[in-house]
């Protein structure tokens, strides 16, 4: 991973056949930077106000000498404590609440680095402001209310459907609720009812346009013009071979559960980066292991403020995702600053099929299987665009049989457990005892071939 | 904290506003019927091509309706015109009114396709609410909702519904049965809307788990989208000191929420002054006696992007004569026990054999000898296919017989939509009949 | 030079194999050798018979699916590395095997393995380039003692 200097690649403005036009979804959009920059002052107080009902911050402010008081300008973020992951798996499964239990009109879920997941709450005004904030961005990739978005998202406890369902929804367009899997069918709905608009994770649609082909299918016949691309990073190579085979926009956008979900940010017509929706959340990049800023343009770890969202306002969340910010203008007229493609992690988290996986959830699955040593690796790679995980695992001499139904019901075991941890499908391979590398200290678990962004 | 047994009481609900049609004097019940009945067969004869010709060969106009009763005037619609006219061809509202599109799997290939204004998606989160409220939940209530979501209308369906209550809603989708035991107990889930089997099978797990219901504060089951029995509710209400109550509804009219149980659970209410109840002979299509026994047709008395006139369910009920000791003035039907045609579901999901027919002849030229076995394990649905090997398939590598297996199930599950065991049997061991094969054995306790 | 070998498809079900069994026995066709590949739901009988056509028409006659496939028959050294010397020409001439097992029997310190190859003719020409000894039919049936 590389935190170099570095400054946007150039990107282009016009799709293979049709340019987009330049609109905005609300006004609080284009706010002069220093109306937005006094919003966030105001609403950052009101959020630390807020936040000291949480028990957890209370405690922070406390022993920081917090008070309101201390926040007065946006350089004061800097004495506010961190939270992380970590914190909220800490206070399961809500302790982070700041309103009554009453208030509550959603509740969603990420994976954890173990079974119990992560789970975030939501008022009706939590829900009002997500979708709001979904549609500034859809709107932004040429999304208008006549139009049918086809949505190749799980619902679920993911946000990812949800949010951009509801921002569809505000948008006044049409949805197709395709949900996941299905590929075949999938492809059929997007051709014979005639979607503009496509929702779903980068890898899913070159998947949709590869296996489109193999039935005779053109991709570039079907009648999409747009995409909506989030849940996994992805990069300007991808970019350009979707819209190439497909015949299509596809715009980025970037968002966590922990945060809100999808609707952090989003890209603009003009496609320069990820317009950070400032009024609503603060973004600091930070160099992970001094906790500096980085420097202008120098790509560091996310460090996000949910100030806005009633029921759990989030203070300097460390996403350990990495990416750059561009505060210079936009010629789109947005005065947000602009984030990078996610350029990597800081942990060992991995993203497959638009799902968090990380690799003590395989270590807790094999520790539930009898017969599973828990000596693994996990390899990954794009094949034929479906991101696909094998997980090798060491079995005990012990446990070797050789009836091929015992083994067949091992890996058996071994994928259940898997699936139900994960929520991931996987090819499970047994391998023999001692087989796999042994490394001294942090084992390299994971051999991952898909391509990365760079800056 | 709320006491646990005040919540399992369900205290807190009271009259829910939505309700107020299920009261209404059956004078005006008929006025807005009637009143709704005019605009819609308006709407339908006007926009929709089929809805015209079929009428116009009746010789009926929409200036023929003059009440409530002249519905039967009208001619029926049919689960084929739904696929003959696929996609669009019933489609009643311009796209840039439209803001839904649902799915459910068709008798063959192609899905039926089903669409929704911003009107018709209040009118079905209302009937939601409505059933919510029937079932005495409020928007105190923690809903966790193990419907899948996706086209299949159960889940966004309940999903709205549970947001229109102002309840809190646990968007868990299906499947992960350990952690819907997890997050019933961790959020203190009231209320749980999926499958009664599936419940069934979430009781078993949880029982082996240790985790006893009764000791949670779950009070209520929202159970719909297969048939089910008064003794399996019976057995689900021991196992778990809940209500288990019955919800009614179908995609071509509108979703879960066409009809549901009031705490007498004696029959299901239908929120009739949205869909309109007719009774009427399979065979013939002749209105049966008040009480008499045959399909039910229904009629959208209020969907304004896909007007369904007097569609024909197939589902075999009756139409109770007698007022309900709950107040509601909206009529009652049984609840469903068979159909009039050879449709089966699994896991919430619509079968048709013939649609395993498709499947089967996609992979092997000529249509292989087939049984579909359904079976329950720890309230679980199972469907299994058994396909006979014939020489022409038969190969002496392992790969190549576990590929064709593999290809058998991957093609039922893209044209079901559900997964399906596929087991290749020697030739000559599924039953032959004498005429019609019995393609369909059915083992699930009901 | 290949041989004709009789494959069955059985479920893992009891009495699926004395069926089989049953009905080579009424047909006078004698087990030359056989092997099992069993899966989570079916399994494969592999036969090599005395009289490969006799036998299929008997099992199909008990309403089996039978499959008659090429497979090659190599003579090896019956001694610690007969079966890796062996393999290492067969991967040397770039020959994928599909599966093999063993024949019961051989003579003079010489085992027999069976061989089932993606393209036989083209694995055997390369074998017996290689030195190495492939055993027709009348061979094989002579050494199982011409029952």
């Amino acid at each position: 991973m590389s935190l170099h200097q570095t400054t946007f690649a150039p990107y282009k403005t016009q799709g293979p056949e049709f340019a987009i036009e330049n609109r905005i979804w609300d006004a609080d959009e284009t706010l002069p930077r220093a109306e937005l920059e006094a919003l966030q002052v105001e609403r950052l107080r009101d959020c630390v106000g807020r936040a000291a009902a949480v028990p957890f911050y209370q405690e922070k402010f406390r022993e920081n000498n917090i008070t309101l008081s201390s926040v007065r300008s946006l350089d004061d973020l800097k004495r506010l404590p961190f939270t992380t992951k970590q914190d909220l798996r800490d206070h399961y499964p809500l302790g982070f609440l700041a309103v009554t239990r009453d208030k509550i009109a959603r509740v969603h879920g990420s994976s954890g680095t173990t079974g119990k997941p992560t789970f975030v709450a939501y008022t009706h005004d939590d829900l009002a402001l997500w979708s709001n904030l979904c549609a500034r961005f859809l709107y932004a990739g040429g999304l208008r209310s006549n139009h049918l978005v086809h949505i190749a998202f799980g619902y679920g406890l993911f946000t990812g459907g949800f949010g951009l369902h509801y921002g569809v929804e505000r948008v006044g367009a049409a949805i197709v609720p395709a949900a996941s899997g299905n590929t075949e069918r999938q492809i059929m709905l997007l051709k014979d009812l005639g979607a503009d608009a496509l929702v779903c994770t980068p890898s899913y649609a070159l998947y949709i346009a590869e296996v489109a082909a193999s039935e005779g299918i053109d991709p570039r016949d079907l009648p999409l013009r747009y995409a909506h691309f989030g849940g996994e990073p992805w990069t300007e190579d991808m970019r350009r071979q979707i819209e190439e085979d497909m015949n299509i926009l596809a715009f980025n956008n970037y968002g966590l559960s922990e945060i809100i979900g999808p609707g952090v940010s989003g890209e603009c017509a003009a496609r320069r980066g990820m317009h950070f929706q400032e009024d609503h959340f603060i973004v600091e990049c930070l160099n992970p292991d001094t906790l500096e800023s980085a420097g202008e343009g120098e790509a560091g770890e996310l460090v996000i403020t949910a100030m806005t969202k009633q029921a759990m306002p989030i203070i300097r969340y460390r996403t350990r995702d990495i990416a750059s910010i561009d505060r210079s203008p936009c010629p789109c007229g947005r005065t947000s600053a602009r984030m990078s493609r996610v350029l990597g992690r800081t942990d060992d988290m991995l993203i497959v099929r638009g799902v968090n996986l990380y690799p003590s959830q395989i270590e807790e699955a094999l520790l539930r299987v009898e017969g599973a040593a828990p000596h693994y690796q996990i390899e990954v790679d794009r094949k034929g665009n479906l991101d696909e995980i094998t997980v090798r695992v060491e079995m005990r001499a012990r446990d070797f049989s050789d009836k091929m139904r015992e083994m067949a019901h091992l890996r058996d075991r071994i994928d259940r457990e898997v699936q139900h941890i994960t929520g991931l499908r996987m090819h499970i391979e047994l391998v023999a005892p001692q087989t796999l590398e042994r490394f001294v200290g942090k084992a390299k678990r994971v051999i991952d071939h898909r391509p990365k962004a760079t800056l | 904290m709320t006491n646990l047994a005040s919540i399992k009481a369900g205290t807190g609900g009271g009259f829910h506003p939505a309700s107020a049609p299920d009261y209404l004097p059956d004078a005006q019940l008929r006025d807005l019927q009637t009143q709704r009945l005019k605009r819609i067969v308006k709407q339908a004869y006007d926009n929709v091509a089929l809805y015209r010709r079929r009428m116009e060969e009746l010789n009926v106009t929409p200036d023929d309706i003059h009440s409530i009763d002249d519905v039967v005037k009208l001619p029926f619609t049919n689960k084929s015109d739904l696929r003959d006219n696929y996609p669009f061809g019933l489609f009643a509202a311009p796209m840039n009114e439209i803001v839904r599109v649902h799915a459910s799997s068709g008798t063959t290939g192609k899905p039926t396709v089903v669409a929704y204004t911003r009107e018709d998606i209040d009118v079905w989160s209302n009937s939601m609410v409505r059933a919510f409220a029937c079932y005495g939940m409020h928007s105190g209530d923690i809903i966790q909702n193990a419907y899948g979501y996706g086209l299949f209308t159960g889940g966004l369906g309940a999903h709205y519904g549970g947001e229109a209550l102002g309840a809190t809603v646990i968007p868990i989708s299906g499947g992960n049965t350990d952690r819907q035991i997890m997050i019933m107990k961790d959020f203190s889930v009231t209320a749980i809307c999926c499958t009664p089997s599936y419940f069934l099978h979430v009781l078993e797990r949880a029982q082996e788990m240790g985790v006893d219901i009764h000791d949670l504060p779950l009070r209520a089951g929202v159970f719909g989208a297969e048939p089910w029995t008064e003794s399996m509710r019976d057995r689900i209400e021991a196992m778990s000191g809940i209500k288990a109550y019955d919800i009614y509804g179908l995609s071509e009219i509108i979703g879960p929420g066409v009809g549901a149980e009031c705490q007498a659970q004696d029959g299901l209410h239908l929120f009739e002054d949205h869909f309109y109840p007719e009774i009427v002979n399979p065979e013939t299509g002749e209105p049966c006696q008040p009480g008499e026994e045959g399909e039910l047709v229904l009629t959208t008395l209020s969907k304004m992007a896909m007007p369904m006139l007097r569609y024909r369910t197939h589902d075999i009920t009756c139409i109770y004569p007698e007022t309900c000791s709950c107040g509601r003035g909206i009529r009652r039907i049984r609840r469903i026990g068979r159909r009039s045609d050879d449709m089966f579901i699994i896991r919430g999901v619509n079968v048709f054999p013939s649609q395993v027919e498709t499947a089967l002849l996609a992979v092997e030229e000529t249509m292989p000898h087939y049984q579909i076995i359904l079976d329950r394990e720890k309230g679980l649905d199972r469907m299994e296919v058994q396909v006979e090997v014939t020489a022409d398939v038969f190969s002496d590598k392992v790969r190549a017989l576990e590929g064709l297996q593999n290809k058998l199930a991957k093609s039922l599950e893209h044209t079901l939509g559900i997964h399906a065991n596929v087991r290749l049997v020697e030739p000559h061991t599924i039953e032959r009949s004498q005429g019609k094969a019995r393609r369909v054995i059915d083992r699930r306790e009901m | 030079m290949k041989l004709k070998q009789l494959s069955l498809f059985l479920e893992n079900r009891p009495g699926q194999l004395v069926q089989a069994a049953q009905a080579l026995k009424e047909a006078g066709v004698n087990i030359l050798t056989l092997s099992l590949a069993d899966t989570e739901q079916f399994g494969i009988l592999r036969l090599i018979v005395s009289d490969w056509e006799k036998g299929k028409r008997a099992l199909e006659a008990h309403q089996c699916v039978v499959n008659a496939a090429d497979v090659a028959a190599l003579e090896v050294s019956d001694r610690p590395g007969g079966l890796a010397e062996i393999l290492g020409i067969i991967e040397e001439c770039g020959i994928n095997i599909e599966y093999m097992y063993a024949f019961t029997f051989g003579r003079d310190g010489k085992a027999i393995l069976i061989f089932r190859f993606e393209e036989v003719d083209e694995a055997i020409a390369k074998l017996q380039a290689r030195n190495v000894n492939v055993i027709g039919s009348v061979e094989l049936f002579e050494l199982s003692g011409g029952r």
